[in-house]
């Protein structure tokens, strides 16, 4: 009975993703019925420029942001972890925050807003694509990176950067040898997730984006309105594929790690 | 005199309306094992964090051999610090953590790899260079922590219960090598502790803390026999406390309010009616054995108690039995209020 649970549970959550892999496969091009099988919608996919660009450019807008995300995000859960009851902590991290419970519709069009009236005001960011995806990205991707900072300095000793600085350690000497390797692990985790949120944001990317910045999802979704194509089915099996060589790839470091003893791990 | 080591003048420090320290003056000589010496809230932890240099001090005075330090901050006194849950370093090896202040001092790397090498053989963990903290037990932990502090070659080094995480069987072995390791260094420790027992057995003196205040100062033998206060008396173990005017006392030096009166210096004879100075007579109500010697606990006639240790090869009294007590008058020790 108990087995019966467990394929209907993870039927649930699989054999959508295992139909898209499947059709992507499918020789018809109806993109719902299988037709025998053939790697034609592969290679159409690879000569097809527009998703090629539109992917090409999410992986930037999403590493870009991910990476400015973490920056920030890195400094603020810091200051929340670390620097005491400074004044207007408590609004600061509520500000810091914010962006995880608003809904993105208001996040986007505030966002819209802002870059529009900054360009009527001081010429910068001149129209709208890559750049200010990227900006907006970061903002939601910072307040991410924050919590998981925070969280994980909130959990490590603060005992340790005591030690450092008895044995001769400066401030800078115990944030770079003990502190930044302590939240490497929370730093590397807040970039992902910043990345996958940035990489399947659709919402926000269509509000901010001018004709110049079409990601990947901005196209898929068009896609959809003017009739699919199982292009887009070859192009869900890709991105799977790679999201599963990624998690498998880091998995096998921190296995390694382990094996040579290493580190806290997460 | 001889020159000291570090001096502490007027030392204050509170947290909020807390008062953890009051005006607090203490002084430690070089090459001496100084035990700090009091419950939770007395402020021995306090006085450790200000001489490492994590607190700072609302006023007075530290000076080490003189030098003003007061307000320098940690990284820059050489004075090392073994924590309490020894906060060493999950992402380093043993070698790398014991390796981290010279790291910082800029020592050369084979200088570092021989002072290492040395201080692993010293705290006998030759062959857990590689090891990670997490791959280690409680014991190697506190001695890698040990090992940490004493490379730094520190003139003093600061302890904060350097035993309260170990075993109770592993503790007496270690505060022996402690003492040991000591020895071999010739540094100053000073130790914070809860544990009477710890510091009268470890130290070459002790120091009582109470509220933030100095208690009593002196060696263990001093302090454990002439406890000044109610207060240390009863913190250094179970003395009686006796009012002069409860009973008929004559004491050497007269004149106190109260006494401290040791439970092994007080002879129990049964069924006896002996009366006068320094005696009394009661009834047997509570005992304890102990091993080497019973605790008795005696209600006196006049009122009160007074706890009574029996070597065990002296004759028992039977629970209820009636008793007579008594003791030389040089085994009261006036007590200040």
């Amino acid at each position: 009975m108990w087995r019966g649970v467990l394929v209907l549970g993870l039927g649930f959550l699989w054999v959508p993703v295992l139909l898209l892999v499947g059709f992507a496969f499918s020789a018809d091009r109806i993109p719902f019925q299988w037709g025998g099988f053939s790697l034609h919608w592969f290679a159409a996919l690879a000569t097809n420029e527009r998703l090629v660009e539109a992917a090409w450019l999410s992986l930037r807008v999403a590493s870009g942001s991910a990476t400015l995300a973490t920056l920030i995000g890195g400094v603020a859960g810091f200051a929340l972890a670390r620097w005491g009851a400074f004044a207007g902590r408590g609004l600061f991290g509520a500000l810091i925050g914010a962006p995880l419970v608003l809904p993105e519709v208001v996040t986007a069009l505030a966002m819209l807003l802002l870059f529009v009236t900054l360009e009527a005001a001081i010429g910068w960011p001149a129209g709208r694509g890559a750049l200010t995806i990227l900006l907006a990205h970061a903002t939601l991707g910072a307040a991410y990176v924050a919590v998981v900072v925070q969280a994980r300095l909130a959990g490590t000793e603060r005992v340790l950067e005591e030690a450092a600085m008895d044995l001769g350690a400066g401030p800078l000497a115990t944030f770079r040898t003990i502190t930044l390797p302590l939240m490497a692990p929370a730093l590397a985790a807040g970039w992902l997730l910043a990345f996958t949120l940035s990489f399947d944001d659709l919402v926000i990317a269509s509000f901010v984006s001018g004709p110049a910045g079409t990601t990947l999802p901005v196209l898929v979704f068009s896609a959809l309105r003017l009739g699919l194509t199982p292009e887009i089915n070859a192009l869900g099996a890709v991105i799977l594929a790679l999201a599963g060589l990624c998690v498998a790839l880091a998995a096998l470091l921190l296995r390694a790690r382990w094996l040579e003893g290493g580190g806290e791990g997460g | 005199m001889p020159p000291l080591l570090l001096e502490a003048r007027g030392l204050r420090r509170s947290y909020g309306a807390a008062v953890a320290l009051e005006a607090l003056d203490l002084a430690i000589l070089p090459g001496e094992f100084f035990a700090l010496l009091g419950g939770s809230g007395s402020g021995k932890s306090t006085l450790l964090r200000l001489i490492a240099g994590l607190e700072a001090p609302d006023g007075g005075t530290l000076l080490l051999e003189g030098r003003d330090i007061t307000r320098d901050p940690p990284w820059a006194r050489p004075v090392h610090m073994m924590f309490q849950s020894y906060a060493l370093f999950p992402h380093m090896s043993v070698a790398e953590n014991i390796g981290y202040g010279l790291r910082r001092a800029g020592v050369a790397k084979a200088e570092q790899a021989r002072r290492v090498a040395e201080v692993l053989a010293l705290v006998k963990l030759e062959g857990f260079a590689a090891r990670r903290p997490h791959q280690i037990s409680g014991g190697q932990k506190q001695r890698v922590a040990l090992a940490r502090s004493l490379v730094m070659r520190p003139k003093l080094l600061l302890l904060d219960e350097p035993l309260a995480a170990l075993d109770a069987g592993l503790r007496e072995q270690t505060g022996f090598e402690l003492r040991a390791l000591q020895r071999a260094t010739g540094a100053a420790f000073v130790m914070v502790t809860h544990d009477q027992g710890e510091a009268l057995a470890l130290a070459d003196r002790v120091a009582v803390l109470e509220g933030g205040r100095l208690m009593q100062v002196g060696s263990p033998e001093a302090v454990y026999a002439r406890p000044s206060s109610a207060f240390v008396a009863r913190f250094l173990g179970a003395a009686n406390i006796v009012e002069a005017a409860c009973l008929s006392l004559a004491a050497a030096e007269p004149g106190a309010a109260a006494y401290a009166l040791r439970p092994e210096r007080i002879r129990l004879t049964p069924g006896g009616e002996a009366i006068g100075a320094n005696a009394a007579i009661g009834q047997v109500r509570e005992a304890a054995f102990r091993g080497d010697a019973t605790l008795f606990v005696v209600a006196l006639d006049g009122g009160g108690e007074l706890r009574v240790m029996v070597p065990a090869d002296d004759p028992m009294p039977a629970m209820g039995e009636r008793v007579a007590l008594a003791w030389d008058p040089d085994d009261l020790v006036p007590l200040a209020a």
